[in-house]
C-alpha cells in the first residue's frame, strides 16, 4: 500500500504551496534544496534491489469491481476471469517491466520479444509509474477488445509514438518494426535480411505520410487506416477474445 | 507455452492489434470459440475427498489425464463428478501442479507410490520443480539400489552355463558364492597376515652374539625367514596370476588399484632374487624391503571398511588439501616468528627457520616433545599463540572429513554418483525435448494442421474434429503467431529445417530463369515445388490444392502454367520430381496458385521449382515429415 500513498503525498504538496504565496517560494526552494541534498548525499538509494524490494512489498489492491465495471466495457464475469489470471502471475497486484517481458516472451519462444514488450509496457503504463496495475491492464484491454475503431487506432498510434510527442518519425517506426521482426527470431523463411525492417518502414510511410513531411500525425494515421480495408478488417479480428 | 501464463493469452492477442496497421497482408481468421461455455467448476472426487477446480485450470496441460478427454472415462453420471479411486493425499500435489505449474514431491510420501500416481495421471516426473527434485532423485536412487541388492542376492545362485573363467572371477569377487572361494579367501588372508608378521618379527632383536650385540631375528634365522617369505610370495604370485587370467578385462584389471598393490607387494622379492649380494646395491635392496609392508594393503580386499576409508580420503581430497595448506601457512608464519624472536637468546635451538618448523609442528599438533623450547619472553608469547592457533586450525577441517566418512559409509556412493550424473543428463535432455517441442510446436502444428486439413475434405465435422485435437488455447496461440508471420511477411520454420535450408541455399545457385520480381507486387514466375518420390497422388492434387487456398487465405499469385514447362529442364539435382504429375497439375488448373506456407504432403503441390535471381537465399527446404528426402521449395513473395 505504500505506492498509492506516496503518490498522494506529492499530489498534496503543490496545492499546499499554492495557498501561501509569500512563504511558498522559500519553502519550495528549501524543500527542493533539501531533497536535492539528500538525493545527492545518498546516491545509491534507488538501487534496483531496493526497487525490487519496494515493489514486492507493495500489495496493490485494485479498485472495486463495480468501479471497474463502470470504467471499462467488460462484464463482471469477464473482469473476474481477467483478475484471476492477472493475480496468478503477479501476486503482488502490479506487474513491473521485467515480469511483463517474461510473460510476453513465453508466447514467442522462437524470437526475442523483449523490445516489443517494452513498448507495450509503456503503452499500458498510462501514468508512467513503472508498473502496470490491474486497472491499467484492464483499461488497456478494454480499449483493445471492446473499443471503437477510433479508440483502437488511437491506442496503436500511442504505441508507435515512442516519445509521445504526437508524431511518428521514421526512427520510431523503425524501432517498432525492428522489435516486431525480433519476435520472429532467427529461424524464419525466408531468412530475415538487414534491410527488411527498413523497407517495411518505407512502405508504411509511403502509405501513411500523405503530406510527405517525414512524420505521421494522428490524423493522417487514422485517416489512412480507415481507408485501408485490410487494416479495418484486422482490427475486428480480436473481438471475441475474452 | 507455459500453461501458467495461459491466462495472459487474451492480453497477448489483444496486443497484437499493435501490429495491424503495420502489416501489409490480410490476417488469418481467428479460431472461433464455438463452444464458449462459461468457465465452470468441476468436481474431482478422489476416494471420497472432493476437490474442486475450474475446468480451465485442468486444460492447461492437455497431455495429461486430467487435461485431456481421458478423464471422461471417470465421469460419474449420477453424481455429475469425476471419480478416481486413488490416493487423495498424493492427488493434492498433482492438483497443485495444475494450479501453480510446479510439481512438488512431498517428503513423507513413499517414492514408489508417488511414481505410480504420477504415471496414472500421465505426468512425467522430470517436471518436478527444483526445490523437490533432489529429494525425489535421492529417494528414487535408494529405492533402485535396494531393489538391485535384492536382485543380486537372488542372482548369486550359480547360473547354469558360465565358463570356467567366469566362475573363477565370480569366486574371486564374491567369496560367499562357493566353498572353494571362501577357502581361498581365508587362505590368502592368512598368508597376508603371516607375511606381515614375518616382516615385523624380522626386526625384533633376539639372542646374543658372542660380541655382546643384539641382532635381529632376521639375521639369526635367515633361512627360516627366507623360506617364509618365499612361501608367501609364491602364494601371492599364484593368486595374482589367477586373477589376471580370470579377469574379464585384463587391461582394466591391471590398471586397478588392488592389482597394483599386489604387484608392488611381490616385486621386491623378485628384485631381491635377481640382485646379488653386492655391497653397492645392498642399500637400495634394503629400501626395497620397505615396500614389503604394502602387503598389508592387500587386506583391503577383505575389509569393506578399509575400502570406504580409502575412498573417503580420496573424496575428501579438497578438505585434506585445505588442511594441509592452512597448516603449511601457519607453520611457516610461526616458524619465522619464533626464529626471529629467539634469535637473540644464547644457545638457542632455533638455529634456522627450517629448524623452527619442527618446533612449530610439534606445538601446533599439541604434541610438545620439549626438545625445543623458547627461552625469551617474546618467544614464549608467540609460542603460546602458536599452540592455541594450532588447535583451531586442525580442529576445523577434521569434522568435515569425519562427516564425509560417515556419509559415504552409510550410502556407499561411488557407483551411485556415476549413475546420478547419467540421470541428470537424461533429465535435462528430456526437459529440453519438451521445451523445444513447445517452441517448435507452431511450425509442427502448421504442418500437422495442414496435413490433416488437406487430407480431410473440409466438411464441418472434420473441421471441428481437427479443432478438438489441438486445444483451443493452442489454436489461439498459433493464430497469434500466424498473425505475426503475416505482419512481417516471414514464416517460422524449425531450427533443423532452417539449417537444412541454409545449407541448401549455400550449396546451390540456380541460374535465373524467371522475370524479376518485386515483393510488393508479388507476381513471380516461380512456384513452390516439393516432392518426395514416395507418394504420388496426382488425382488428389486438385482437391487439396483448392482446399489449401481456402484454408490459408494466402496471397494468391497467378502463374502462367505455360511458363513452367520449359523450366522442367533446368531442374537441379535436388528435385526428384517426375514430369507427369507436374504437367498434370498444370493442365488441370490453368492458373496455379502458390502456397507460401509449407505444404507437407507431397502430392498437394506439384509445382516446378525455379528460383529467381534477385533473392539468392532461394529455395529453402520446407518443413517435412521425412527429412531424408530432398526438397526444394520457393516461396513466392
Amino acid at each position: 500500500m505504500s505506492a498509492p500513498v506516496k503518490r498522494t503525498q506529492w499530489d498534496e504538496d503543490p496545492t499546499l504551496f499554492r495557498k501561501d504565496h509569500g512563504l511558498s517560494k522559500k519553502v519550495l526552494l528549501n524543500c527542493c534544496l533539501v531533497r536535492w541534498i539528500i538525493s545527492w548525499a545518498s546516491p545509491n538509494k534507488k538501487d534496483s534491489v531496493e526497487d525490487e524490494l519496494e515493489l514486492s512489498a507493495v500489495r496493490h489492491r485494485p479498485e472495486a469491481l463495480e468501479l471497474l465495471e463502470a470504467q471499462t466495457r467488460f462484464s463482471r464475469k469477464e473482469l473476474q476471469i481477467l483478475y484471476r489470471g492477472f493475480k496468478n502471475e503477479c501476486p503482488s497486484g502490479v506487474v513491473n517491466e521485467d515480469t511483463f517481458k517474461e510473460i510476453y516472451a513465453q508466447f514467442f519462444p522462437q524470437g526475442d520479444a523483449s523490445t516489443y514488450a517494452h513498448f507495450l509496457f509503456n503503452a499500458f503504463d498510462t501514468d508512467h509509474n513503472g508498473s502496470v496495475s490491474f486497472e491499467d491492464f484492464v483499461m488497456g484491454l478494454s480499449i483493445l477488445l471492446r473499443g471503437t475503431v477510433q479508440e483502437k487506432l488511437n491506442w496503436a498510434f500511442n504505441l508507435y509514438d515512442i516519445n509521445k510527442d504526437g508524431y511518428i518519425t521514421k526512427e520510431e517506426m523503425l524501432d517498432i518494426i525492428k522489435s516486431i521482426y525480433d519476435m520472429m527470431g532467427k529461424c524464419t523463411y525466408p531468412i530475415l535480411k538487414e534491410e527488411t525492417p527498413r523497407q517495411h518502414v518505407e512502405i508504411f510511410f509511403q502509405k501513411m505520410d500523405k503530406n510527405r513531411d517525414g512524420v505521421v500525425t494522428i490524423d493522417e494515421f487514422i485517416d489512412c487506416c480507415q481507408n485501408d480495408e485490410n487494416i479495418m478488417r484486422s482490427m475486428q479480428l480480436f473481438e471475441n477474445v475474452i | 507455452m507455459a500453461a501458467g501464463v495461459a491466462a495472459w493469452l487474451p492480453f497477448a492477442r489483444a496486443a497484437a492489434i499493435g501490429w495491424m496497421p503495420v502489416a501489409n497482408l490480410p490476417m488469418p481468421v481467428a479460431p472461433s470459440n464455438k463452444n464458449k461455455h462459461q468457465d465452470e467448476l468441476i468436481i474431482l472426487n478422489v476416494s471420497g475427498r472432493r476437490f474442486q477446480t475450474w475446468r480451465n485450470t485442468l486444460d492447461r496441460y492437455p497431455d495429461t489425464l486430467l487435461g485431456s478427454s481421458e478423464k471422461e472415462f471417470f465421469f460419474n453420471e449420477e453424481t455429475r463428478e469425476y471419480f478416481f479411486d486413488r490416493d487423495p493425499d498424493v492427488f493434492r500435489s498433482i492438483l497443485n501442479f495444475y494450479r501453480t505449474g510446479k510439481l512438488h514431491y512431498p517428503r513423507y510420501e513413499c517414492i514408489s507410490a508417488y511414481d505410480e500416481e504420477l504415471a496414472f495421471f500421465g505426468i512425467i516426473p522430470e517436471i518436478i520443480s527444483d526445490c523437490c527434485y533432489e529429494e525425489y532423485k535421492d529417494r528414487k536412487r535408494e529405492n533402485v539400489e535396494r531393489l538391485m541388492d535384492d536382485l543380486e542376492d537372488n542372482k548369486d545362485s550359480k547360473l547354469p552355463n558360465m565358463t570356467f573363467r567366469e566362475t573363477m572371477w565370480r569366486a574371486f569377487e564374491n567369496p560367499h558364492t562357493s566353498t572353494m572361494a571362501l577357502v581361498f579367501y581365508y587362505v590368502t588372508g592368512f598368508f597376508i597376515a603371516i607375511s606381515v608378521i614375518t616382516n615385523v618379527v624380522e626386526t625384533v632383536p633376539c639372542g646374543y652374539m658372542p660380541n655382546q650385540r643384539d641382532i635381529p631375528c632376521g639375521e639369526r634365522y635367515t633361512e627360516a625367514f627366507f623360506c617364509m617369505d618365499t612361501a608367501c610370495v609364491m602364494i601371492f604370485t599364484v593368486e595374482y596370476l589367477m586373477r589376471l587370467f580370470a579377469a574379464p578385462s585384463r587391461y582394466r584389471f591391471m590398471r586397478s588399484v588392488m592389482s597394483i598393490i599386489d604387484v608392488v607387494a611381490i616385486l621386491p622379492y623378485y628384485i631381491g632374487l635377481v640382485m646379488t649380494n653386492n655391497e653397492d646395491v645392498s642399500g637400495a635392496f634394503v629400501t626395497l624391503r620397505v615396500f614389503r609392508v604394502f602387503r598389508i594393503f592387500k587386506f583391503s580386499r577383505h575389509s569393506q571398511g578399509l575400502r570406504i576409508l580409502g575412498y573417503t580420503l580420496k573424496s575428501c581430497a579438497s578438505e585434506l588439501g585445505f588442511l594441509l595448506f592452512s597448516l603449511t601457512m601457519a607453520i611457516i608464519i610461526f616458524a619465522t616468528v619464533m626464529f626471529y624472536a629467539e634469535k637473540g637468546s644464547s644457545s638457542s635451538k632455533f638455529t634456522s627457520i627450517p629448524a623452527s618448523f619442527w618446533y612449530t609442528i610439534v606445538t601446533m599438533t599439541t604434541l610438545g616433545y620439549g626438545d625445543m623450547v623458547p627461552k625469551t619472553i617474546a618467544g614464549k608469547i608467540f609460542g603460546s599463540i602458536c599452540s592455541l592457533s594450532g588447535v583451531l586450525v586442525i580442529a576445523l577441517p577434521v569434522p568435515v572429513i569425519v562427516s564425509n566418512f560417515s556419509r559415504i559409509y552409510h550410502q556407499n556412493q561411488r557407483a551411485d554418483k556415476r549413475r546420478a550424473q547419467k540421470v541428470q543428463k537424461a533429465r535435462l535432455s528430456r526437459m529440453r525435448i519438451t521445451k523445444s517441442g513447445s517452441s517448435s510446436a507452431f511450425p509442427h502444428s502448421k504442418r500437422n494442421g495442414l496435413n490433416q486439413s488437406l487430407e480431410l475434405t473440409g466438411s464441418l465435422e472434420e473441421d471441428q474434429q481437427l479443432k478438438k485435437t489441438t486445444s483451443l488455447l493452442e489454436s489461439q496461440h498459433h493464430h497469434l503467431l500466424h498473425c505475426l508471420e503475416k505482419t512481417t511477411n516471414h514464416e517460422f520454420v524449425d531450427e533443423r529445417l532452417y539449417e537444412q535450408g541454409y545449407l541448401q541455399t549455400a550449396l546451390q545457385n540456380f541460374p535465373s530463369q524467371s522475370p524479376s520480381l518485386s515483393s510488393e507486387e508479388g507476381i513471380t514466375g516461380t512456384c513452390c515445388s516439393q516432392r518426395t518420390k514416395k507418394s504420388m497422388q496426382p488425382l488428389s492434387a486438385t482437391h487439396t490444392h483448392s482446399h489449401t487456398h481456402n484454408l490459408q487465405e494466402l496471397s494468391a499469385l497467378h502463374i502462367q502454367c505455360g511458363e513452367q514447362q520449359p523450366l522442367n529442364t533446368s531442374r537441379s539435382s535436388l528435385n526428384l520430381m517426375s514430369d507427369e504429375s507436374g504437367s498434370l497439375n498444370c493442365k488441370s488448373s490453368g492458373l496455379v496458385t502458390t502456397a507460401i506456407i509449407s505444404i507437407p504432403t507431397p502430392p498437394s503441390n506439384n509445382y516446378r521449382a525455379s528460383p529467381d535471381a534477385p533473392t539468392p537465399p532461394n529455395p529453402d527446404a520446407p518443413p517435412l515429415p521425412n527429412p531424408g528426402t530432398d526438397v526444394v521449395k520457393i516461396s513466392a513473395l
